[in-house]
Formats: C-alpha cells, structure tokens, sequence
C-alpha cells in the first residue's frame, strides 16, 4: 500500500466525520463554523492529492490525472462555499426567510454532498459511483426544499422525481457495462473496476456496447441537465438556498460528466459502435442553442443562471463529443472554468438577493451605483461567464471553437449561434441588473464578497496565463480521454 | 420446464404485472399489485441464486420478499389512510392508450435487447429483455399519473426492474444489489418527508395542485 492513499482516503473520511459531528450539534452558528472548518480541512487534504499524482489503484479508491484535478476543485469549491453559506443562511435566518428547525440538518447534509461526489470522483467501482452519485442526489433533494414554500416543495419534487429516472437509467447502463465486459473479464469485480476495464477497452461487443452507452449518457446527462432532460435544472436552482444553487452548478453537475467521460473513455475504441462522440455533440449542441433561446426573457435571476449552466454543460458535452486532443483540453479547461465562475457569480447573486430582499429582475437594478462594489464584482462574473476575456472561459471557449472548426465547420457555425445567443442575453442581463437607475430596495450589504473574489482572481489568472505544468497536466488527460 | 423456462416465466410475469399496473385506478389495488410484482420478482430472485449457485442472490430475494413486498405496501396504506388521500389514480392520458403505449414499450425493449445482446451468452440476453421492459414500463407509469404515491409506486416498479436486470447478469458483483436495497430504502425516507411536507401545506398530495405554483408564472 502507498502513502498516497492517505490524503484520498481524508477528502473522504473528513466530510463523513464532520457529517457525523454536525449532526450532532443543534446550534446553527456553530454549525456553521464547523462546516467551514471540516471543508477546509477537506481541501487541504486534496491539496496533498496534487503533491503526488501518480495514476494507481487502493483498493476501493482510483486515482488518476483526471480525478485529481475535480477532487481539488470540488473541496476548493465546496470550501468557499461553506464560507459564504455561514453568511448566507444567517442572514436568511434573521429576517425570517428560513427556519431554525428546517434548517437542523442543513450542515451535515452539506458535509454529505461533498464527501459523496469526492466518492463518486475517487471510487474505483462503477457501481460505487453510481450509488455515491445517488446519494448527492437525494441529498441535494433534501436541502432544495429547505424553504418549505410551494415553490421550493414543487422544485425538489421534479428534481427528485426526475433525476430518479436518470439514477435509474445510470443503473440499468452500468448493469450493461458489467455485461459487456463479463464475457472478457470473467465475472465478478474485474468487470465493475476502472482500470480493468480501460485495459481492455476496445475488446467489448460493439451493438451491446452502444446501448449501455445510451443508457450511460442519458442517466448521468439528466443529472448535468443535457436538453431534453434538463427540466429539473431551472427550478431546482431558483427554488433552492443560493449556497445549494452555487454546489449544484459548480460541482454536481461535473461530476456528472465526469461519470459519462469515465464510460466515453471505455467505448471510445470500440470498432462498429455509434460512436460515443457523435451522440454528445448532438446533446451538447441541442443544450447550448437551447439554453441561448431560454435565457431571454427570464423574471428570475437565479433561474436566468441557471439556464447558462445548461449552456456551459452542453458546451463541455459538445467539446468532449468531439474529442482529440485540442477538444479534450478545452473541455476540461472549461469545466474548470465554468465551476470556479459559476459558483461565484452564484455567490454575488446570494449578496445582491440579501441586499434587495428578492431575486426578481424586476426588483433589481442599477448596482453599480447603489452598491459599487458588489455591481462591478457582479459585472465581472457576468463577463467571466460570458465567455469573453481576460476570463478563463474565454481561453477555452476559444479552444473548443477551433477544435469545432478543425472537425467540422457546420458544428461550429451551430455552436457559434448558441454562443452569441447567450452572449445577448447575459449583456441584456447587465443592462437590468448593473447599469441605469437603482430599482429596488437598498439594503446594506454586510457580508464578506471574498469568496467571490478568490473565484475571480482564480480565474482571470487562468485567462491570463496557464502554469506550464497545469497545461502538460491537463495534455496528459486529454490524451487519456482519446 | 427446464431451469431456463422457468426463469423466463418469472420474469415474464413481472413484465405482465407491470402491465397490471397501468390500468389500476384506485389506489389500494394499485398498492397490491405492486406488492404481488415484489413478491413474483422475490421468487425470480431465489431462482437465480438456484441455478447460478450464488447464495447471496438470496438476501437480496429477501429483501425483495420482506422490504417491498410486505413493509412498503403497509407504510403505504399507513400513508393513505393518516394523510386522507383520495383513493381513485388521477391519470393524464387515458388506460387505453397507455396500455398501447406499453406494449410498444416492450416490443421496443425485446427487438433492441434480444439483438445487441445476443452475443452475451444465452440466459442473459433474455432477461435483460424482460428488465427493460420493467424498466420502461415503470417510467411509462410515472409519467402518465397525476398523484404522487402512484408516482413513488412507478418508481419502485422501475427498481423492481432493475433489481431483474442486477440478478440476470451472471456473477455481478453483490455490491449493486446492497446499492439497490439501500438507495429504495432512503428514497422512501425520502419520499416520506415528501410526502408530509406537502401534506403541512396542502389537502391533498396532487401534484397538479403544486403545479399551479410553478415560479416561472409569478
């Protein structure tokens, strides 16, 4: 056994402990600080992940260039935003939003959330990650309808109901895999582990193989809101608390797509097959112009954001669809990307719903002079988001556009009408929200907007310049994703 | 009957409960209907850990026999009868189109399945036929009714489904049917602080009426 299965066994059993603790403890503001405390330990223990990132197999655990790189994200991530849900939430609890008894469990759940997609992203086990992906599942359930309103009731309901479907079909898709590689693994576990099964991908049924992947891509796609099972999505993330809305984007949704790229990685060779690739760039580019259509005319900012994570899911879906080198890159700079952004402009969205009491449009406008400082943080999330530089998103919308032109330059025109689509709706956004005269109420905004900084500053440093090792890194990974 | 006929037999009858699902409309008979499919996919169970000699397939037809098939249906009733739910199944789309809709389904499910996975061996195939059709049929149900305990029924139908799949599939590791005991028995508790928080706030558990509520319309 190598001592690098330490720090993968702590982003595990951390949570869990933390979990177990907050469970324990009634009072909501020490909760709070024992929440930021356990994920702060989480991601310092990924933080050992990185020192050593040799590819290997521990049992139950897998590590590999490309969990490593989501684990680090998901604890960085699921950190900050224990930093702003202390805020958050407090600030719900006193002007009466939410309740103190609802909230009970708010913290060990969320202690839940994150040890289960560290699971999902590190087990070795197909099986393993699809029960670890259920468990986010229902959990994420759980902490959508902490509000209690009709509103909240009817979001996680969809939500549960349809991301059951998804689970259900992820299950009969990983029953299939374990059936295509029985026959060239023998039965037993073999034929459910990662590395087994990448030895000898390319050697399974070609016809059995597609249906799994069918099977694989529709479940795991509902859960990252690919087109036409997205529904739950908008609800879900306008109806639930914003630090819920920041995890769900930043995070479930990747490890979602992490979930299809592991099986992509396993079909990708297999001669004779429909090719994996094409049925995630017709997915992909479907959410992308979809998304675009959608976000006009939204009366809820958090349900407007949302709709962009469809967008962004169907970009990386498209660019991982079309594969190779260059693509992969991008689609993983992109995931990246979109989680550090996406979750702080869900951070400055929590802050200028505190400050104006609703998250309608309607009662919101004119930041940038009311609030200076949180209107312009707000106006560089909207243009990190958008895709445009000096942003991390713009290097990587870049790259999957060159790519979609290198393999075909009809993908790119579509992708290009889905881009700007989205692009004149994030600028019509801005025009409401940030510029012309406040609307609304003009409370005081009192909590910290670091968390959102460090998401900026993390990625304008990645539209500026990507550390050479991080590239080689990431080359490495796009090169395993074939 | 060979050991194959009568594998098929079972797994044909839960396809053929699935079916009986569809067309019940109250919903005590629907509640037992699906405890009879638990009970038939319990002894589908037992058989394969008979002929494939792997005794722990029969914890899971346990599990089947006294999780799904008895303590499910009566929390159920329990459920009906504490939170005054009304009794009839409010549909979307009328019996007689679903039925055909249903039967399309396990067409579509035999044609695909008996063809892609001819090459898996010979048991299998056959099997993961009948699943899939479980399977579809289930979602065909959660999709074409209204309230949600027949809802959670069409859920548990479509595990039902894939627990015949798990145990079809020669020699899969007992790791995925823990998963599949475990995850039914959190999305119950799931579903049961479901269906009392909308019990707090409405008469009834009809979705249509949580519909009404939709936050887009605000």
């Amino acid at each position: 056994m190598n001592w690098l299965v330490y720090p993968a066994a702590l982003v595990l059993l951390l949570p869990m402990a933390g979990a177990f603790l907050l469970a324990l403890i009634p009072s909501y503001r020490v909760g709070a600080w024992i929440n930021m405390i356990a994920a702060g330990c989480t991601f310092l223990a990924s933080l050992g992940l990185l020192t050593v990132r040799t590819a290997g197999s521990h049992g139950l655990l897998f590590v590999d260039d490309l969990n490593v790189a989501f684990v680090v994200i998901t604890s960085l991530v699921g950190f900050t935003t224990a930093v702003f849900s202390k805020g958050y939430i407090g600030h719900q609890i006193e002007t009466g939003h939410l309740q103190r008894p609802h909230l009970r469990f708010y913290h060990a759940l969320f202690q839940i959330l994150l040890g289960a997609m560290n699971l999902a992203l590190l087990t070795s086990i197909t099986g393993v990650m699809w029960a670890a992906i259920e468990i986010a599942t229902l959990v994420t359930v759980l902490m959508v309808g902490v509000y209690r309103s009709h509103e909240a009731l009817e979001a996680a309901w969809k939500y549960f109901i349809l991301s059951s479907v998804g689970i259900a079909l992820a299950l009969f898709g990983t029953i299939l895999v374990y059936m295509v590689a029985q026959p060239v693994l023998g039965e037993g576990l073999p034929a459910m582990t990662w590395e087994k099964l990448a030895a000898h991908a390319g050697s399974y049924d070609p016809m059995l193989s597609s249906v799994a992947f069918v099977f694989i891509l529709l479940g795991y796609g509902t859960k990252a809101g690919l087109f036409p099972i997205h529904a739950w999505l908008p609800d879900a993330h306008a109806e639930g608390p914003t630090p819920v809305s920041a995890m769900l984007s930043g995070l479930l949704l990747n490890v979602a797509i992490y979930a299809i790229l592991r099986f992509k990685m396993l079909f990708a060779g297999s001669l004779g097959i429909i090719a994996p690739g094409t049925m995630m760039v017709t997915l992909g580019l479907a959410s992308v112009i979809f998304a675009g259509l959608m976000l006009y005319r939204r009366r809820d900012i958090k349900r407007f954001f949302a709709y962009s994570s469809i967008e962004h899911m169907g970009i990386i879906a498209f660019a991982f669809g079309i594969g190779g080198p260059l693509a992969n890159f991008a689609g993983l700079l992109h995931m990246a990307m979109h989680s550090l952004t996406k979750s702080g402009l869900f951070f400055a969205v929590g802050h200028i719903i505190r400050v104006k009491g609703s998250q309608k449009f309607d009662a919101i406008g004119g930041l940038t002079s009311s609030h200076p400082m949180l209107g312009w943080t707000f106006v560089a999330c909207v243009v990190a988001i958008a895709g445009l530089p000096p942003f991390g998103l713009f290097t990587s919308e870049f790259l999957v556009m060159t790519a979609a032109v290198n393999a075909n330059p009809l993908l790119a025109l579509g992708l290009a009408v889905g881009l700007l689509l989205s692009l004149g709706a994030l600028f019509q956004c801005l025009h409401r929200v940030a510029f012309g005269a406040p609307r609304g109420e003009l409370g005081r905004d009192e909590g910290t907007l670091l968390p959102v900084l460090v998401h900026l500053a993390i990625v304008l440093g990645f539209g500026i310049f990507i550390p050479g090792e991080i590239v080689s890194w990431f080359q490495h990974v796009a090169r395993m994703l074939g | 009957m060979g050991p194959l006929d009568i594998a098929h037999f079972l797994a044909g009858f839960v396809v053929l409960l699935s079916f009986s699902l569809l067309y019940q409309d109250r919903l005590p008979p629907l509640i037992n209907t699906f405890a009879a499919q638990s009970l038939v996919l319990a002894l589908s169970v037992a058989w394969q850990a008979q002929t494939q000699h792997a005794p722990h397939l029969l914890i899971t037809a346990g599990i089947e026999l006294g999780f799904k098939t008895v303590l499910i249906p009566l929390v159920l009733y329990w459920t009906i009868r504490n939170l005054k739910i009304h009794r009839t199944v409010e549909i979307v789309v009328g019996v007689g189109p679903t039925i055909i809709a249903g039967i399309a389904l396990v067409g579509l499910s035999a044609g695909l399945m008996l063809r892609a996975a001819a090459g898996v061996g010979g048991l299998a195939h056959q099997d993961m036929a009948f699943a899939l059709s479980v399977v579809l049929l289930g979602m065909l149900m959660m999709v074409t009714r209204r309230n949600a305990v027949s809802q959670v029924i069409g859920f548990m139908s479509i595990e039902n489904g894939l627990v015949l799949a798990a145990t079809g599939a020669r020699g899969m590791p007992f790791v995925v049917e823990t998963c599949v005991a475990f995850s039914v028995l959190v999305a119950l508790i799931v579903i049961g602080i479901f269906l009392f928080r909308i019990r707090e706030r409405f008469d009834s558990v009809d979705l249509a009426l949580i519909d009404s509520f939709r936050g887009e319309r605000s």
